[in-house]
């Protein structure tokens, strides 16, 4: 067992005492960013990664950042619970579910139980996501070897085509986000032929738009905006656990292992493909009313309305490392932080991280146990501090928010610049979120960008600008076409409804889109 | 959602902020196709142009932006769910207004003065907190940053060319403009102050 062998490896790596320290830091971080609105995963994570910048240049210091920053990421997957239960404002869109039994368990006097079973849930479907990359990553790495530009093209043709096919929101503005998205990341300097694009005589624009930047705006000064609309006021239960509580709750909670079990798999899933937590979280638990013996008690304070949401978010934000590190594409806003923080620190993500960074791939997948199994200490222990913090007063919070977002957003280039376009991108965020627009495949375009049109082209050099390159063997067919059902299949939910309509009521039509064919 | 807040403040719709978002966006593809179009989109010699993948782009963004515009014309004045109420949006106004002042005084002043602004603004205007608290607070947040940025992890923010004008007159950085909007903070929290006096 080769992989067994790395993964202890990974462990000697990754258990060191500098590095469990930034562990813990990175939780504790991560646990705060996770329970201030207006912080969230991915935009925590894009504020502290010029933290790392300097760290990353020491010896073995990639390991450690790359350790601290994923524990953020735990971290705040963690965090969401707490205000969702406690307070009934989900700190993460991926928490939104957990309020709708959550927090009524929190009014029944639950809270305790409600929080032990978030934390435990999330733990487990984090591990079954960690357990689940350290056998399947190698495996997908040594599999991606063999891709060349054209199948690189497909994989990123079926992360784009699966966020219009899975998206709750409206194609037509999940295709504009996109859109924006890929054609931010043109602006500046066309690295193939070095010939400046959609620059206008700016020197500012010439290093083109960082996503961290938009990052920053989009989720931080956006949700800010989104938080004040609300008004000022939180209100929330109080908690603290004790270990009987705990123990008490272990207990009940695994008689609904089919439960985890479901929502483990929805989770890791979701993740993989770029579906992301928060779908997850909200299919997971419409999953687990279906099946449940007594639908009626869901958003009552079922246990299971807790137990599914937190199990699936967390599963599928773990599991959305796996296609980051493997092939360079990250299933979640957040993955796709990480992922710049590793092309910052100078690291190719993609299969030959594989080969050529061990220690920081199996370092990283050992620090994934390791930092989750932290988390759920740590989040068990401190929980009345951390609902502490949320009764500091929204004007105190609001400006230090924006403070932290504006340091964050310099920090990345030294450039005043960025402060500026972290306002614009707040106020699109704003106006986006409130029109429905989502915000996750804007990010991933404009990381992804450059290397989807890079793929694209060198593929196209490859075959003298024939298109039938992407077409020339089973593996690219296969992705285009599975691409290609994704995409269309908003269109076949369309149809069923015209048609079902058209059976009920005569010639009554959908909402005048015609029925499309698949292309092939 | 906001229909069960007890303040009935009138709503907004979503059809203005529906079209001109949708309307920027259709901009911002035409852009990307005449920028494209500029710099090349077919195929040289060695391989495609410049142009050849964002034209597509821009084509895309144009054409789904249009469907979003065009949908909305055709439901005029049918499809006008909330945008939001407008006490809502006035307290928007109330972030985002300051965070503009904030950004503009960061690039004169440096971060540290104008945290310390803002941090006493919103606590001063919002919170009601007593003037000790809000100078403890305002204060204790810019020293924070420096030790944990630029003292512990090396990260150099943005300094205070006012700060470091008074310390050190020879520096001579843009002192009219860093007068002007030191002026400018000092007045912004005088009326704050003033405001909580009267």
């Amino acid at each position: 067992m080769e992989d067994i062998g790395n993964l202890l490896h990974g462990f000697s790596v990754a258990l060191t005492l500098p590095n469990l320290g930034y562990m813990l830091i990175g939780i504790t971080l991560g646990v705060l960013i996770g329970v201030l609105p207006g912080l969230g995963g991915a935009n925590g994570v894009a504020i502290l990664l010029p933290l790392t910048f300097t760290m990353a240049t020491q010896p073995g210091g990639t390991v450690s950042a790359i350790i601290m920053l994923s524990c953020i990421y735990w971290g705040a997957l963690f965090g969401g619970a707490i205000t969702s239960i406690l307070f009934n404002i989900p700190g993460e869109p991926w928490s939104v579910a957990t309020t709708f039994d959550g927090h009524p368990m929190a009014q029944q006097g639950k809270a305790a139980q409600a929080l032990t079973a978030a934390f435990t849930s999330s733990f487990v479907g984090a591990l079954f996501a960690v357990v689940l990359i350290t056998f399947l990553a190698p495996w997908l790495a040594k599999f991606a070897l063999k891709f060349g530009p054209a199948e690189f093209f497909g994989v990123q043709l079926l992360t784009f085509c699966s966020f219009v096919g899975m998206s709750k929101e409206p194609p037509a503005k999940t295709i504009a986000s996109m859109m924006l998205g890929f054609a931010l990341a043109a602006v500046g300097m066309d690295s193939v032929t070095g010939q400046l694009r959609m620059t206008y005589g700016q020197p500012e624009l010439l290093k083109g738009f960082d996503f961290l930047i938009a990052v920053i705006g989009l989720f931080g000064i956006g949700e800010i905006l989104l938080t004040m609309e609300e008004g000022l006021a939180f209100k929330g239960q109080s908690a603290r656990i004790s270990p009987a509580v705990v123990w008490q709750t272990w207990r009940e909670i695994f008689r609904h292992w089919k439960t985890f079990l479901r929502s483990t798999l929805i989770g890791c899933w979701m993740g993989i493909t770029p579906g992301g937590a928060t779908p997850a979280s909200f299919m997971s638990y419409g999953m687990a009313r279906r099946f449940a013996d007594d639908p009626a008690s869901f958003g009552k304070g079922n246990v299971q309305g807790v137990i599914a949401p937190e199990t699936a978010a967390h599963a599928a934000g773990t599991a959305a490392l796996l296609p980051m590190l493997t092939l360079g594409i990250p299933g979640s806003p957040t993955a796709a932080v990480l992922l710049g923080g590793l092309l910052i620190w100078g690291l190719q993500p993609g299969p030959m991280l594989f080969v050529e960074q061990k220690d920081f791939v199996w370092g990283l997948i050992a620090s994934m146990y390791l930092g989750n199994l932290v988390g759920l200490i740590v989040v068990l222990t401190t929980v009345p501090w951390w609902a502490a913090i949320l009764r500091i007063p929204f004007s105190v919070v609001a400006p230090v928010i924006i403070v932290v977002c504006a340091i964050g957003a310099y920090t990345v280039h030294s450039a005043m610049f960025d402060v500026w376009m972290m306002l614009v991108f707040g106020v699109v965020g704003y106006l986006f979120k409130k029109l429905r627009y989502p915000l996750a495949p804007l990010v991933l375009a404009l990381v992804l960008g450059d290397m989807a049109e890079a793929s694209f082209r060198q593929a196209l050099i490859g075959s003298q600008g024939s298109l039938s390159v992407f077409w020339a063997n089973w593996l690219v067919r296969g992705l285009v076409v599975l691409s290609l059902v994704l995409l269309l299949s908003p269109c076949w939910g369309l149809l069923k409804r015209s048609l079902r309509a058209a059976g009920a009521g005569g010639k009554h039509g959908g909402n005048g889109e015609p029925p499309l064919k698949a292309a092939h | 959602m906001s229909n069960d807040s007890p303040d009935t403040s009138p709503d907004v719709g979503t059809r203005w902020p529906e079209l001109i978002v949708s309307a920027a966006l259709m901009g911002v593809g035409a852009l990307v196709i005449t920028d494209s179009l500029r710099v090349g989109n077919g195929w040289s010699e060695d391989g495609p142009q410049s142009g050849y993948f964002p034209f597509f782009i821009g084509l895309l963004l144009l054409g789904a932006s249009g469907v979003v515009f065009l949908r909305q014309l055709w439901r005029f004045r049918r499809h006008n769910p909330a945008f939001a109420q407008a006490h809502q949006l006035r307290l928007v106004g109330l972030v985002l207004a300051p965070l503009s002042v904030y950004v503009l005084l960061i690039s004169l002043l440096g971060i540290y003065l104008a945290s310390f602004s803002l941090i006493a603004h919103f606590m001063l205007v919002h919170g009601r907190y007593k003037v000790w608290q809000t100078l403890a607070m305002a204060t204790a947040m810019p020293l924070a940053c420096y030790g944990v940025f630029e003292r512990w992890f090396h990260v150099l923010l943005p300094g205070s060319p006012a700060l470091e004008t008074l310390l050190d007159p020879s520096l001579d950085l843009q002192p009219n403009l860093v007068r002007a909007a030191l002026v400018l903070s000092l007045c912004w929290l005088a009326k704050d102050l003033h405001g909580r006096y009267r």
